[in-house]
């Protein structure tokens, strides 16, 4: 058995409102199915399940906002090992391993899961849980509840190892009971009506603490380099020309390939900055900012952008924007991009300066490709050239090692045919 | 196929790109892509979508006429059939 829980779906989410099941009690299941639509602050998230196995019992009913963790359903697994991972290449477990999961900030006064005035007072956003990033991680791993772990750290904080103690408490009180028919964990969960939907003021808000948090935290530092794009551009019209309308590129697919392949070059800047370091991910999973016509973002992944051809990534663009625009992407595409890449050159923008997406240590700023005087050899010409910035944390790399990224990101741009 | 239909053609496509934009007050001669806040994405599934509903291929060369609401009725009333 093993608990299917309300999924962290970035920095600041701290609950979701469970909109529709998608599975019933009974339903086979296997790895990667929808399995219930969870609305957040970057709206309606189709929610994936991470192993095979037959769902047993649905714990959270429709229309029930939850905090994050909360047990939602109980899996019947089918005779493999426990625990999310446990079937993945290594290049997806350790993107996993650190999904950024970070401690939750339950201000008061939040209208989306504040308890009506009749509600029961066990409301379970009332108590702030501090918890380190890598502590809740472990516990939605483990499939330990927070709430019941006794922190030791500053402050009460729960760390690593409290979590695993709790773990272990719980494998050896879970012994004696051979298959429960009511587990402990099946009792129904701290629920909260939710409120009037008010999405965008949630996205907002979401978006304002990320940033916050990020200026607060993030000892930012900025490179920028011009590139001239000639090449990539004269590659991609006869690319271009040869294909019919549906199936051209845009110029910004190679600007991700190029991204994702320059990450290859200098992984030091493709991770998250989690207890005090860096943790560097070996999947490149590039979050593309995608603005949304009323107002606010969405960043979903590209997963292995790297590992994708350019009709691939175009192809991805195709599937992902529309469904961000109707609010309807998957807990995967939301939840474990290693970067984010903003490109603001639809707007006539030049240069990006970009807020790192914690606990992201980098942000690849990208500009409008104008067309700009360009000396080179001796001559001076008139070319297509791109700014793109690095926006990188500088606890985790240094400008050096931020230099070597842009000067890589450049080289494959002057290669448009090998991306 | 009149110029009145093809603009009939063309709100019904940029509706369900920019679902809420008042295309009544789009002035024809003003750029789209700024006027509705279309990006590169949009505006070439804008390219598609008129592709789909009239048959005619906009090479990439050609985008540059396509900037007003002007240019792209008249663009498009010399290739529809």
């Amino acid at each position: 058995m093993s608990e299917f829980r309300m999924p962290s779906l970035g920095t600041d989410m701290e609950a979701g409102t469970l909109i529709e099941w998608k599975v019933k009690p009974g339903d086979r299941v296997k790895r990667g199915d929808i399995i219930a639509d969870v609305e957040t602050d970057k709206g309606i998230i189709e929610v994936e399940v991470f192993e095979d196995g037959v769902i047993d019992q649905i714990l959270v009913a429709p229309d029930t906002t939850v905090p994050v963790g909360t047990a939602l359903a109980v899996i019947r697994t089918l005779g493999a090992p426990a625990g999310p991972s446990a079937e993945l290449p290594v290049a997806e477990r350790s993107s996993i391993a650190a999904e950024p999961q970070v401690q939750p900030r339950l201000e008061a006064g939040r209208p989306a899961i504040q308890p009506p005035p009749v509600a029961p007072p066990m409301a379970a956003p009332a108590r702030r849980l501090r918890a380190s990033p890598l502590a809740r991680k472990l516990a939605a791993e483990l499939g330990v509840d927070l709430r019941n772990v006794q922190g030791t750290g500053p402050d009460g904080a729960i760390e690593r190892a409290d979590v695993e103690r709790a773990a272990a408490a719980m494998k050896a009180a879970e012994k004696p009971t051979a298959a429960p028919v009511s587990p402990p964990s099946a009792a129904p969960p701290a629920e909260v009506k939710p409120a009037a939907p008010d999405f965008q003021a949630r996205m907002r808000r979401a978006i304002a603490a990320a940033m916050a948090r990020s200026n607060r935290e993030i000892p930012h530092y900025y490179l920028e380099t011009r590139i001239d794009m000639s090449r990539a551009l004269r590659w991609l019209e006869a690319e271009n020309q040869k294909r019919s309308i549906k199936e051209r590129l845009l110029p910004v697919v190679l600007l991700i390939k190029a991204v994702a392949r320059a990450l290859g070059d200098v992984p030091d800047l493709n991770g998250y900055w989690i207890d005090d370091r860096l943790q560097l991910q070996e999947a490149i999973h590039i979050g593309f900012a995608i603005a949304l016509r009323q107002g606010g973002l969405v960043i979903p992944a590209i997963h292995h952008a790297d590992l994708k051809s350019l009709d691939e990534l175009m192809a991805v663009l195709h599937d992902v924007i529309p469904r961000v625009r109707a609010g309807r992407l998957r807990s995967s595409e939301v939840a474990d991009a290693t970067i984010t890449v903003t490109n603001l050159g639809d707007l006539g923008v030049e240069v990006v300066y970009g807020v790192i997406y914690p606990p992201q240590v980098a942000l690849v700023g990208l500009g409008k490709i104008t067309e700009q005087p360009w000396a080179e050899n001796g001559m001076l010409g008139i070319r297509p050239i791109l700014t793109a910035t690095l926006a990188a944390d500088h606890r985790a790399t240094d400008g050096h090692r931020g230099g070597q990224f842009l000067e890589s990101l450049n080289r494959h741009l002057q290669e448009p045919a090998k991306l | 196929m009149t110029e009145a239909q093809l603009k009939e053609i063309i709100f019904k496509v940029l509706g369900r790109i920019a679902p809420e934009a008042d295309l009544d007050q789009l002035d024809p001669h003003a750029n789209v892509r700024e006027a509705l806040d279309i990006d590169s994405f949009d505006h070439l599934n804008f390219l598609i979508s008129l592709h789909e509903e009239l048959g005619v291929e906009i090479p990439e060369a050609d985008y540059g006429q396509l900037t007003t609401l002007a240019d792209i009725v008249r663009y498009l009333s010399a290739r529809v059939r």
